[in-house]
């Protein structure tokens, strides 16, 4: 790569704890991902009634992706491309869509349900909630894979297909979830590099 | 000067055939896979689609390995990778990528309660393709819904361009399964009869099931056609339709036609998507008239196929690419009358023609959309 990107901000949700740039901004004693994606939705006065019909998937990238876009105008020259990756795609909900076809006695499939088994619905979701209409991907890895998410947000920026890229490893399974969410631009203190996210991940 | 970038090899398994040559054969024959099954362990009524026999596949892959612990998408996938690994001069290496696209893969793993989840994880299923195989990179997997196949190709281009590596080894796949057949019933999405894009009498989707691959290659030897650019743009605009205006998919091609630096009236064929639902068809018109494309020849082969879910956007590039070697456009299956608000042209009888340069589109849930241009390399 010709010119280097930068980390502009980060942001990471695990153990029902929300910490951005290193700070701790929501902490709640919640039972599960439910209670707490809730509260975290209160906390930071969202007001989007289509959160409560995601999935946990969606929610969770969404809720980073709020934290992070906040700030940044919703006007057309927002070029903000996305790039997601996780471990378990959409199995969380694809388990539970399984389970409402699995027994012809009580057969329920549901479209909202089965809408959610995709893993990039939660991109979908986040670009109609800020209006980016822009690239986007998502790509699945055994563990969250630094080097690839580095190369392929500066290709997007290098290649002017974006300005800036919000990066995201959001992994949800059963009762486990992480998900570190990062925006890359042109400037910035911290060098978008494999290293400097295996850091912050790892943080 | 930016590094050029090919398709050199390219191959698919199919119900019409475990070849390119045999699928073009029955696509000029107007042979459709698509057939009505009835299977209660599917769907609890007839329904039509495309689905690749058992006996067939199992006497293909007993050629290839005696063993016997492939699920039949992971057979697919190795029958369709294998011509292509054997004939390229590729030696893989730490150059070489891997890269799959699928949006369910072995989902029917969930199917029996006993498994674990790690059957069913996309990244299992991508090591157990590189293995055999013996890639050397770590497996990039694409689940973009139904761009997946053909966003593959623009990630491969994009990875190579960028010379973080110099080939890509690239596979599609997804199976008719009771998963996706429930949902997409739930969503009253699918044709009671042989689809039928942009028709008038179109009433939905007819699922199938397929495998391909090709190799996106830096060497020009081989080459059948160089990739030119390429956009995958959101329409942000509904996570289950698409948008009524074909936004993202203006956008789309719009920055794969930027990047081409050609002219958008150079385009000789466009192998759109076409699923056959009322809102994509529509959609694409829509998008297609707003680019002025609308008197450029177009198919949609999901009336061979039906709609391959994450091995559509790949299996359709492969068409298309014999499409332009050979020079001639193929009919448009289940078309009859126009069923779209704005005129296009769609294909309707096979025709010789000179393509020199073709679009390919795709759109899927999430709002996604995905174009690449491909230049013939004589």
């Amino acid at each position: 790569m010709e010119n280097k990107t930068y980390i502009q901000a980060f942001c990471t949700i695990e153990n029902n704890k929300i910490v951005l740039n290193g700070e701790t901004v929501f902490e709640s004693e919640s039972a599960g991902f439910s209670d707490f994606s809730k509260k975290a939705y209160q906390h930071f006065e969202i007001g989007y009634p289509k959160f409560f019909k995601m999935d946990n998937l969606s929610k969770l990238a969404f809720l980073g992706a709020e934290l992070l876009l906040k700030n940044q105008n919703q006007n057309e020259e927002n070029n903000t491309a996305l790039l997601f990756a996780n471990k378990s795609s959409s199995l969380d909900t694809d388990v539970k869509y399984q389970n409402s076809i699995s027994d012809k006695q009580n057969y329920f499939p549901s479209p909202a349900v089965f809408v959610y088994t995709l893993a990039n619905i939660c991109l979908g979701e986040i670009s109609i909630r800020h209006q980016l209409k822009s690239e986007n991907s998502f790509f699945i890895f055994d563990a969250f894979n630094p080097a690839f998410m580095a190369d392929y947000a500066n290709i997007l920026i290098e290649t002017n297909k974006a300005k800036t890229v919000l990066c995201g490893w959001t992994e949800f399974f059963g009762e486990g979830y992480k998900a570190f969410l990062y925006l890359v631009g042109k400037e910035g203190a911290n060098e978008n590099t494999k290293q400097t996210l295996e850091t912050l991940y790892n943080k | 000067m930016k590094r050029e970038v090919y398709i050199s090899h390219t191959n698919c398994i199919t119900p019409i055939g475990f070849d390119v040559v045999s699928n073009v054969k029955n696509i000029l024959d107007g042979n459709s896979a698509i057939q009505k099954h009835d299977n209660k362990a599917l769907l609890d009524f007839p329904f039509f689609s495309a689905i690749v026999d058992d006996s067939g596949l199992d006497r293909a892959f007993a050629n290839v390995t005696p063993v016997a612990s492939y699920t039949k998408l992971e057979k697919m996938m190795i029958l369709a990778l294998k011509p292509i690994v054997e004939n390229s001069d590729v030696k893989t290496s730490g150059r070489t990528a891997f890269i799959l696209s699928t949006t369910k893969g072995n989902i029917t793993a969930l199917e029996n309660p006993k498994t674990t989840i790690e059957s069913a994880q996309l990244s299992n299923l991508a090591k157990k393709i590189a293995d055999f195989f013996g890639f050397k990179t770590e497996p990039i997997v694409v689940s973009n819904a139904c761009v997946s196949g053909i966003l593959a190709v623009s990630v491969a281009k994009r990875l190579i361009q960028a010379n973080l590596y110099d080939d890509a080894f690239v596979v599609a796949g997804d199976l008719v399964s009771e998963f996706v057949l429930s949902g997409f019933n739930s969503f009253q999405a699918m044709s009671s009869e042989p689809c039928k894009p942009y028709s008038k009498n179109r009433t939905g989707v007819n699922l199938g099931e397929a495998t391909a691959a090709v190799l996106v290659t830096s060497n020009p030897k081989n080459a059948k056609v160089k990739i030119l650019g390429d956009g995958s743009i959101n329409d942000a605009n509904h996570i289950s339709g698409p948008s009524r205006t074909g936004e993202g998919l203006v956008l789309s091609i719009e920055s794969a036609l930027k990047e081409s630096g050609i002219d958008k009236n150079n385009i000789g064929y466009i192998s759109a998507h076409g699923t056959a639902t009322p809102f994509n068809d529509e959609m694409e018109a829509i998008a297609i008239n707003r680019l002025d494309l609308q008197n450029v020849p177009i198919n949609s082969l999901k009336g061979y196929y039906g709609h391959t879910l994450g091995a559509s956007g790949l299996l359709e590039t492969v068409i298309g690419i014999e499409s332009v070697l050979q020079k001639k456009l193929f009919a448009s299956a289940g078309y009859d009358e126009s069923g779209v608000s704005q005129s296009i042209h769609v294909i309707e009888k096979n025709v010789d023609a000179e393509i020199r340069y073709f679009l390919k589109t795709a759109s899927g849930f999430g709002g996604c959309n995905t174009a690449v241009i491909f230049e013939k390399v004589n």
